[in-house]
């Protein structure tokens, strides 16, 4: 071969890596997604069990003119013994106890709830989806195999058989799982909610915004338009190229040391979280205020002036209004970002197994990504599934988050 | 009503904002003054005075409710020796009375005719104590609102009256913002100092238990084995020596870093070079924002891809070929960790490239360079400092991340340069010990913050370089 075909040839070979290298970056970009979202979306249906419930008074503490209050107290797991006595009759005690397990173990909840809201249904006889337990569940759905022996297996034969019988029967079937958005975390996977972390990220999230969003906006005002370049403004600019760069978890560091430590601030509350990813996201605010104020035409800055605005006047009336759209486009970056941070919420105790849904920042949390990683940690089948729909929920408001964010941009920052 | 409170502070400072401007027009239309500033600046002047003291007492009390709650708790009316207490018994008899003021019914225990179940597990006074607990958030909610009620309608009674025509408000308001201003951008600093003080303080609680050089050159990381022997003996000495050595964690984060740059440094470079002279404007559009995508996935979900698909897959693989490899495999988190780093390496890579001057590629082609010559011997040696401080910014990233590590790599230390085998890092230890109960009067905790300082040093240093080659590699082309 001649030394230009040689030449010629390496050229070829160079130009394939730089496209094979961007092919697997696309290619892993894909493989996540594929991955998350074919073991996630199971979650999103739950099967149930059609059964006949008559709301045998007798079994039953409390009657149709009973308060709300006092539904909600009485205990219900006489009830929902007997209706499994009724649509599977002729039970003993050992296969009783098998028939149970294919329920789940909320039912007695499931009852409550159905009568709180209908408390005229006593004494009554209803049609009612009840929803199985998590492992029948996962069989239903095949991701438990079916032909592997008895004792590899959650849901033994006798279990198998009742399920195939209730199957011809047309009495299996499948229901949007409303539960995995309405209810708390829970140790049944059946049962388990994304409601009580989304609503712990929320609030966390609402107190990262109202900490960072004015200082980071006044900050970047006072660097870009008020000091003359100098000893005091470089050391703040290192601090803030630094601070963007530490890792997440020495944030979490900072919460557990110095808001609960020093400051004795409440041990897992959305307060501290919040205020840890604000102390986060405030240089990227920064970062990108200051861009965006740097973009501001000086003609702005001298029309204002000419005509006898006071400085103060210049940058409030006209300055930051015109900057503003560039602002809020780092800023719900810089929010997607908080959202998505884990590390700093396990520091400060964010990774609770909270079952209420938290009413406000004061109250223990966890937040969405903490809430997948508690998932992740469960051995159990039916946790893979909720954590992986978590995962999608995330991943969805990071889309939308970043989504607002380029339309902001592109239709409300002024171009110059 | 903490919240009620502050939006009772937001709508008084609206209101008063027109009346104080409604006070300095009819200064001037009525009484004929003539004011030093427009109208608005008195209603700006009035919303400042009302705002800002209330805002900062309001955050005070946000801050040290607790504070409130221990001192309204334990009053010494119900415990006299309160003032001898130590802070380990003063936390126990705290949290004993948090969980009586939980029981629902405690309201209704009447100490006079003495439910004996209950007074045999807690004092009188500790149940009348829990009793106040309970009803802390009330009275502290209800105390609060009024305080916010009085305390911004007085200061804008005040505010207002002083206003007169002589009063200039404007350069007040003014500097009011101005302080306001310079105040925030000091924040920042402030966080620095916040971060390096909570560190260092509790690191040299922790050195206190732990000999400095044992714990920076001991090859053994064993933290269970620091628990208390027994009360009154302490921590055993000998234990803690053995306990806490940091060599094992640094070379378990560096492997994983090491592969996740083996990773990251060739598919982000070349991704680079080819998105910046190869590709089409077209392919370009599309390619870089779904590469980026990869950057801004939460790591909390690679470490859960890490460790359910990755780690088993590298497994089978392994043990096709006949290798043994542990299921928390080095090379799973570091593979995971280095797909998540490679829009680090390729974005800036890519503007690195893309700021090397065109004349430079120009000169290369006239003698008659092909373009992958171009870019190995004058784009890259030209966008080499750049490009080297890419690496070292992904490389402070890959040291700090920490979720793809819990959730992937090992919980035991285990000193190997064997990517096959489990390895621990820095950030995983952080967080094993933190898991679970936080004493600050324990090494087992402690040793967090001493490796949070470790780990900060590491990245400020990596950083610092980084920015300050890529300045210098600006500074040479601008």
């Amino acid at each position: 071969m001649s030394s230009l075909e040689k030449r010629l040839a390496a050229e070829k070979r160079f130009k394939f890596y730089g496209m094979f290298a961007m092919t697997l970056s696309l290619f892993f970009v894909l493989i996540l997604m594929y991955k998350i979202f074919s073991t996630g979306s199971g979650a999103f249906v739950r099967t149930t069990i059609n059964a006949d419930v008559y709301f045998d008074p007798n079994f039953i503490e409390v009657s149709s003119n009973s308060s709300k209050k006092e539904i909600m107290k009485a205990s219900y797991v006489d009830l929902a013994d007997q209706v499994i006595n009724q649509n599977h009759p002729g039970l003993d005690e050992e296969n009783f106890i098998k028939v149970r397990e294919m329920y789940t173990r909320k039912f007695d909840f499931q009852l409550r709830d159905y009568i709180a809201n209908n408390p005229n249904v006593i004494g009554k006889t209803v049609n009612l989806d009840i929803s199985a337990s998590s492992d029948l569940d996962q069989i239903v759905k095949g991701n438990y195999p079916r032909n592997v022996p008895e004792a590899q297996r959650k849901i033994n034969d006798y279990q198998l058989s009742i399920l195939d019988s209730l199957d011809s029967k047309g009495k299996m079937s499948k229901t949007f799982n409303f539960w995995f958005f309405t209810n708390g975390d829970s140790r049944d996977p059946e049962t388990a909610g994304i409601l009580g972390a989304l609503m712990g990220s929320f609030y966390a999230l609402l107190i990262c915004f109202s900490f960072a969003f004015p200082i980071g906006l006044l900050a970047s005002v006072y660097l870009e338009e008020f000091v003359k370049p100098g000893k005091i403004t470089d050391i703040i600019e290192v601090n803030i190229n630094n601070l963007a760069a530490v890792p997440s978890i020495v944030y979490g560091l900072l919460g557990l040391g110095m808001l609960i430590g020093v400051f004795g601030m409440p041990y897992q509350v959305p307060l501290v979280g919040g205020l840890v990813l604000g102390f986060m996201t405030l240089p990227t605010i920064i970062i990108a205020s200051r861009a965006s104020l740097r973009g501001v035409p000086p003609s702005i800055r001298e029309g204002a002036l000419a005509v006898g605005a006071t400085k103060m006047q210049t940058v409030f009336h006209h300055v930051i209004p015109l900057s503003l759209p560039g602002t809020l486009t780092g800023t719900i970056i810089g929010m997607a970002q908080a959202l998505g941070e884990t590390a700093p919420l396990l520091m400060i105790g964010m990774v609770a197994f909270v079952m209420e849904i938290p009413g406000g920042a004061f109250d223990p949390a966890t937040g969405l990504p903490s809430q997948i990683y508690l998932w992740s940690e469960s051995a159990e089948r039916g946790f893979l599934e909720k954590t992986s729909a978590g995962i999608m929920l995330l991943l969805s408001f990071l889309i939308i988050m970043n989504t607002v964010a380029v339309l902001v941009r592109r239709n409300l920052e002024v171009k110059w | 009503m903490l919240y009620l409170s502050l939006v009772f502070v937001f709508i008084l400072s609206y209101s008063f904002y027109f009346y104080g401007k409604k006070r300095a027009l009819s200064l001037k239309f009525k009484k004929n003054e003539n004011l030093s500033s427009l109208p608005d600046y008195y209603g700006y002047y009035v919303v400042l005075l009302v705002f800002f003291p209330a805002i900062i007492i309001w955050f005070f009390l946000l801050i040290f409710k607790s504070n409130f709650q221990e001192m309204f708790v334990m009053s010494p009316v119900l415990f006299p020796d309160v003032a001898t207490w130590s802070s380990g018994k003063f936390g126990l008899i705290m949290n004993k009375i948090s969980n009586l003021s939980m029981i629902v019914n405690l309201s209704e225990i009447d100490l006079t005719v003495g439910d004996k179940s209950i007074l045999k597990m807690a004092s009188e006074s500790e149940i009348i104590a829990a009793k106040n607990l309970a009803n802390f958030d009330k009275i502290y909610g209800w105390s609060n609102l009024t305080l916010f009620i009085i305390l911004p309608v007085l200061l804008g009674f005040l505010a207002t009256k002083s206003i007169s025509g002589k009063l200039n408000a404007q350069p007040i308001v003014e500097k009011i913002i101005s302080y306001v201003i310079k105040g925030s951008s000091y924040i920042a600093i402030f966080i620095t100092f916040g971060i390096f003080f909570s560190l260092v303080f509790e690191a040299i609680n922790f050195f206190r238990y732990v000999n400095f050089m044992d714990f920076f050159f001991n090859t053994a990381w064993n933290p269970n084995r620091a628990f208390v022997i027994n009360a009154s003996e302490g921590f055993d000495q000998e234990a803690l020596k053995e306990a806490f050595g940091f060599v094992p964690l640094l070379t378990g984060t560096l492997l994983i870093a090491s592969v996740a740059m083996l990773v990251a440094v060739p598919l982000g470079l070349l991704t680079a070079i080819y998105l910046a002279e190869y590709a089409s404007s077209k392919v370009r559009d599309i390619a870089k924002p779904i590469i980026e995508i990869l950057a801004g996935i939460p790591t909390v979900v690679y470490g859960f891809f890490a460790a359910l698909s990755l780690a088993p897959f590298i497994k089978d693989v392994g043990e096709g070929v006949g290798l043994p490899v542990s299921a928390e495999s080095a090379l799973a988190a570091g593979l995971a960790m280095g797909v998540m780093i490679i829009p680090f390496v390729s974005s800036l890579s890519d503007d690195v490239i893309k700021a090397v001057p065109q004349s430079l590629r120009e000169g290369s082609y006239a003698i008659g360079a092909t373009k992958s010559e171009t870019i190995k011997k004058v784009i890259l040696p030209a966008a080499l400092a750049g490009i080297m401080g890419s690496f070292l910014l992904a490389i402070s990233r890959a040291i700090g991340e920490t979720m793809i590590v819990v959730m992937a790599a090992s919980l035991r230390a285990n000193l190997t340069f064997n990517p096959l085998e489990p390895a621990t890092t820095i950030t995983t230890q952080i967080v094993t010990s933190l898991i679970g109960d936080v004493e600050f009067d324990n090494p087992k905790t402690l040793v967090a913050f001493a490796l949070g300082l470790t780990l900060f040093v590491m990245t400020l240093i990596l950083n610092i370089a980084a920015i300050t080659i890529v300045k210098k590699y600006r500074e040479k082309y601008e």
